[in-house]
């Protein structure tokens, strides 16, 4: 009966299951990446009505390795609520949506973290009108907080174990978490370090706030796919490590077409597609770092564009360095 | 003896006029006296600094925030964001699209009230009218652009998931109110099952259903849009509201019309569609406006599930570097917004009473 | 087979037989399906999480309510007895206001039934989401911080963090005290009996209400001091960042409560309006020609009926407001939807199963809302007519 049920309404609905998410992307022409519905520096749509930032770059490098073109994407702004349900039912092909990777997580959602884009820790943004000096003299405190994020969860651990009380205001979005905090309803804001600089932009004066020297947790940002596709898997984390790799290889958005000509280098020529198998092993175009290159630029562009010293968010690059250059990017090699 | 005819004389000067007015109405009693005094206190506590704030000293010229003195409201604000609110971040080159679908509403509304055919044909036409506008807004045929719903916002979209919500939930809602008019005990009770889960539950948690959970409901694969689903999950609490209100009509109609289609020998269908639907309907018209316009006030809670529509585009620009700290002038202006709208469907409503009131009693 | 076929009976059950086959088709279908894609992607499922730790930090909690070892239930249980204390709160504010106003509506004082009027037609079109978040963010960004509190008539107080009272202290000589409430209770119905039989058989009236008040006020006052003062109260101080002490309600339960009360009251207002206006005329004019005050025919006469008609959809309205508490979750007020619907919704990944519960507490709330309004609407049918 069963059966015969879902038959028929297969054939009402005219469904076809598929896993194989690259097939069904090059089928229609374009992939489909969720982010965030508004984070300064990670995925905003800026005034000329075009997704920018971290995330979204993540995203358009997946579509420059599969499409050789970083428009052939299609950015869906998701909730906090939403974003693992529209990845597990295929709304989107993927997510890079400031999302902390834990455990808990990769392996109880049915999805997979494909590496690493922002490292990020939670941090405390206090005004200097408060006289705060330091994580230890919140007792007492009132904490704004964005609802349903792992910071909460921290947050609790973290004056628990200093053995502080403190009062949780729990928000739905960032914006209201920045106008709760700018109406003094709390005394500091909590939340990953970059979200805290991406609110301070917002605030009427940001040189009265300050975000403190105390990192109370690791909060490894990255792109996530659906469980059980590996193909695709490893498009998305090989698209993330090409970024990595040409940074650390000094190829740029302007001399990648110098370099694919001229470059000795093997694994410069490996990463662009001169020589080797690397484009044809994850099913792709040969070219298809150099495209991502082209059109995006390595990671330390990328970063430097959307949050670092080109941006508003003026973040330094801290852990998020290159591994030879005191950070812990590490891409593993293109070999 | 002689009959000297007095001139009549006015009355005397407490009861007539304005003083009458004033005495028999606002000072008949010293409690009165004390409540009129309030209200004006109250007045004067009130209106003298809102007009102050929103007229007197507000800012109306300008292009940039330069231009606030911030002493009173900077409505510079409002009209430099202007383009945001109505059509939220539709492409510049592709307004006309969106203007073009709100004159046709006028235009297609003209020809439903003067083409000279028959009322099914004007249904008819009528129905091209969703046909058009879609074509028109998302594109992807005839030469135009696609515009992906993630970029239709603002008042566009407020208007498009109000009105979806409206129409597409009255057939529905016909259905069920005969479902649970049925004497058929299990259709009744699905009807009842239905409505009453719906009119039980908040309407939040039904959007969050079709935003979070609906997509697990179907097999992987087949996507809705993030819209769409929104827009099935406000028609399918829409639905329930309109049954009750087709129900409410259907129960004002006299059982002497039901026994009349009977004697007449009328099947159910015909008894149905012919003579009790088209008196239930025009029965129910207040009602169907008043939840038409409780419809219109809820579709601002998309903006919990992600979605920009008029409160979330001023939610938005609220926070765009340029402009910080001018939520008030917005909150107000989409207040104004929204209260116009409600207002005048909420009187038009009064006027379909008032000329579609044939009273039984 | 034509026959069969213009048979009532057999197209009655054929017709719910396929209808009840759709139905059951199309929910087992979703099931199916739902199963299906759980089972695909490796989602955890069930209803285990009750019992984990939710380690999330909830800022208002009517029961114990520890962030780093309470569960998911208990989380629940704060989120579901929050909806519950918004709810009343407002359902009791919306009563007041809407009465005041439904009855001023139709005042013979110009500007008080202009005002009425104006305030009815200006809030209630107007979202009440919309309306709470204006409340809440515009208000709460005028209000001064701790240090510069708005104090009230002493120990009260006035911040951007809340409103704070001084929180009564019970001893155990208040137990005499409360007995003395209790009493003087009773003795007010038996007064009250009285005064209305005497009314009866003799037309005359005694000031039940003052010799009430002077009872209420008088017999327990006279034991708290008998009983040597048995109440102190804990006052409200900064200390640190906040106040800390005494009672307080959070800028976001007043923000809400404020919002569904002047949102609802309209509604109650209209419903109070239209009932009076709903009342006979000739009952009007009787009152009148008994020579019965304005003030007297609208208390002994008028309300009583206008408020039988009205009942009903002033209990809609009640239900309304319990199902538009769930819009805290725009401002962040710690209530059922916040917590649970949001919150523990994003922690554990369960989006199915939370939602659902949601739902059937809300299901349940306005099913015993609707079971009540049955009730007096039975109560208050007109008998003998």
């Amino acid at each position: 009966m069963k059966k015969i049920s879902i038959l028929a309404l297969m054939m009402v609905f005219g469904v076809v299951a598929n896993a194989d998410t690259l097939e069904n992307v090059k089928k229609q022409g374009f992939m489909k990446c969720g982010v965030s519905t508004g984070l300064t520096g990670f995925a905003e749509m800026g005034a000329d009505k075009k997704w920018t930032g971290l995330d979204v770059d993540t995203c358009r490098a997946v579509a420059a390795a599969v499409f050789g073109d970083i428009n052939k994407v299609k950015i869906v702004p998701l909730t906090a609520k939403e974003r693992f349900t529209a990845l597990q039912s295929g709304e989107i092909d993927m997510l890079a949506r400031n999302t902390t990777w834990t455990q808990s997580r990769d392996t109880s959602l049915g999805v997979n973290f494909a590496g690493v884009n922002y490292y990020d820790g939670q941090g405390f943004l206090v005004s200097k009108k408060s006289g705060i000096k330091g994580a230890k003299e919140l007792d007492g405190a009132s904490v704004c907080i964005t609802a349903g994020t792992t910071t909460e969860m921290n947050l609790a651990d973290y004056f628990k174990t200093n053995n502080m009380k403190y009062k949780p205001i729990s928000y739905d979005t960032a914006d209201q978490v920045q106008k709760g905090f700018e109406a003094g309803r709390c005394d500091l804001i909590t939340s990953d370090a970059s979200q805290l600089y991406s609110l301070r932009t917002k605030m009427k004066d940001p040189s009265a706030y300050f975000v403190l020297p105390e990192i109370i947790s690791k909060e490894p940002l990255g792109p996530v796919v659906r469980q059980g596709d590996d193909v695709w898997f490893n498009i998305v984390k090989w698209s993330l490590n090409a970024l990595v790799t040409a940074e650390e290889f000094g190829v740029t958005q302007k001399n990648v077409d110098s370099l694919a000509k001229s470059s000795k280098n093997p694994e410069i020529r490996r990463l662009l597609g001169v020589e080797g198998k690397m484009g044809e092993n994850l099913k792709l175009d040969a070219k298809w770092a150099y495209n991502i290159i082209k059109q995006i630029g390595n990671y330390g562009e990328s970063f430097e564009r959307n949050v670092g010293k080109g941006s508003l968010l003026k973040i330094g690059r801290g852990v998020n360095a290159l591994w030879s250059k005191g950070g812990i990017l590490y891409s593993p090699p293109f070999r | 003896m002689t009959y000297n005819l007095i001139q009549s004389s006015q009355p005397p000067v407490k009861n007539r006029g304005f003083l009458n007015w004033l005495l028999s109405n606002l000072f008949s009693t010293p409690a009165n006296s004390a409540l009129t005094l309030l209200s004006l206190l109250f007045l004067y506590w009130v209106l003298p600094p809102f007009f102050q704030w929103a007229i007197i000293d507000a800012n109306f010229i300008g292009s940039d925030k330069s231009a606030c003195t911030r002493d009173g409201a900077c409505w510079v604000f409002v009209i430099q964001k202007i383009d945001f609110f109505i059509y939220g971040f539709y492409p510049d080159e592709a307004h006309w699209r969106v203007n073009l679908s709100f004159v046709l509403f006028f235009v297609f509304g003209f020809l439903f009230r003067f083409l000279p055919v028959n009322f099914i044909y004007k249904i008819l036409v009528f129905m091209l009218y969703p046909i058009i506008t879609y074509f028109l807004i998302s594109g992807g045929s005839f030469g135009l652009d696609v515009v992906d719903t993630d970029k239709w916002g603002g008042l566009t979209l407020t208007l498009i998931v109000a009105s979806i919500g409206i129409v597409a939930a009255i057939p529905f809602g016909i259905v069920l109110a005969f479902g649970r008019k049925s004497k058929l005990p299990i259709i009744k009770n699905l009807s009842v099952i239905y409505i009453e889960f719906i009119r039980g539950v908040p309407l939040i948690s039904i959007l969050f259903m079709a935003s979070v959970i609906l997509p697990l409901f179907f097999p992987e694969g087949m996507n809705f849009d993030k819209l769409l689903r929104a827009l099935i999950g406000i028609t399918m609490f829409q639905v329930a509201y309109i049954a009750e209100v087709i129900r409410g009509g259907m129960q004002a109609i006299p059982t002497g019309q039901y026994e009349a289609a009977d004697s007449l020998g009328l099947s159910y269908w015909q008894k149905m569609l012919l003579i009790i639907l088209p008196q239930a309907l025009k029965v129910a018209i207040p009602n169907l406006i008043g939840a038409s316009i409780a419809l219109f006030k809820d579709t601002t809670l998309v903006l919990i599930i992600g979605l920009f529509d008029l409160l979330a585009m001023v939610h938005l620009t609220g926070t765009d570097n340029n402009w910080l700290g001018f939520d008030t002038e917005g909150y107000v202006f989409v207040t104004f917004v929204f209260w116009a709208f409600c207002f005048s469907l909420s009187k038009y409503g009064k006027f379909l009473e008032v000329k579609y009131n044939t009273d039984y009693r | 087979m034509f026959e069969l076929l213009n048979s009532r009976k057999f197209r009655n059950i054929a017709s719910q037989v396929i209808t009840l086959l759709v139905v059951v088709l199309f929910l087992s279908y979703i099931t199916n399906n739902v199963f299906n894609n759980i089972e695909q992607r490796g989602i955890t499922t069930g209803f285990g999480f009750f019992n984990q730790n939710a380690s999330f930090g909830i800022a208002e909690s009517a029961i114990e309510y520890n962030d780093t070892t309470s569960t998911y239930f208990t989380a629940f249980l704060v989120g579901l007895i929050n909806t519950l204390i918004v709810s009343f709160a407002g359902i009791f504010f919306a009563s007041i206001i809407g009465l005041i106003v439904g009855i001023a509506r139709l005042s013979k004082n110009y500007i008080i039934a202009k005002l009425s009027g104006f305030y009815i037609e200006l809030f209630r079109n107007i979202p009440i989401l919309l309306q709470i978040l204006f409340w809440y963010n515009v208000v709460l960004a005028a209000l001064p911080s701790p240090k510069q509190s708005i104090s009230l008539a002493g120990d009260i107080f006035l911040n951007n963090r809340g409103f704070y009272i001084p929180r009564p202290i019970f001893e155990s000589g208040f137990l005499f005290v409360l007995i003395a409430i209790i009493l003087s209770i009773v003795l007010i119905y038996f007064i009250n009996r009285f005064a209305n039989k005497k009314f009866d058989n003799t037309g005359k009236e005694t000031p039940v209400l003052l010799i009430g008040f002077a009872i209420i006020i008088i017999l327990p006052l006279l034991t708290y001091f008998i009983s040597g003062s048995p109440l102190s109260f804990e006052i409200p101080a900064l200390k640190g960042f906040n106040y800390v002490g005494g009672l307080n309600y959070s800028p976001e339960f007043l923000a809400l409560t404020f919002a569904l009360s002047i949102y609802t009251a309209t509604y109650i207002a209209e419903a109070i309006r239209s009932g009076i206006e709903a009342v006979a005329k000739g009952q009007k004019e009787a009152a009148k020609s008994l020579g019965l005050s304005p003030y007297k025919s609208l208390k002994i006469v008028i309300l009583p009926q206008a408020i039988r008609i009205a009942i009903p959809p002033i209990i809609n309205q009640y239900l309304n407001l319990v199902k538009n508490s769930s819009l805290a979750t725009a401002i962040g007020y710690p209530e059922l939807f916040t917590v649970f619907a949001g919150t523990a919704l994003t922690q554990t990944g369960q989006a199915i199963e939370i939602i659902f519960i949601t739902m059937l507490v809300y299901l349940f709330i306005s099913l015993s809302i609707s079971l009540v309004l049955n009730i007096v609407n039975k109560k208050l049918k007109v008998k003998g007519r």
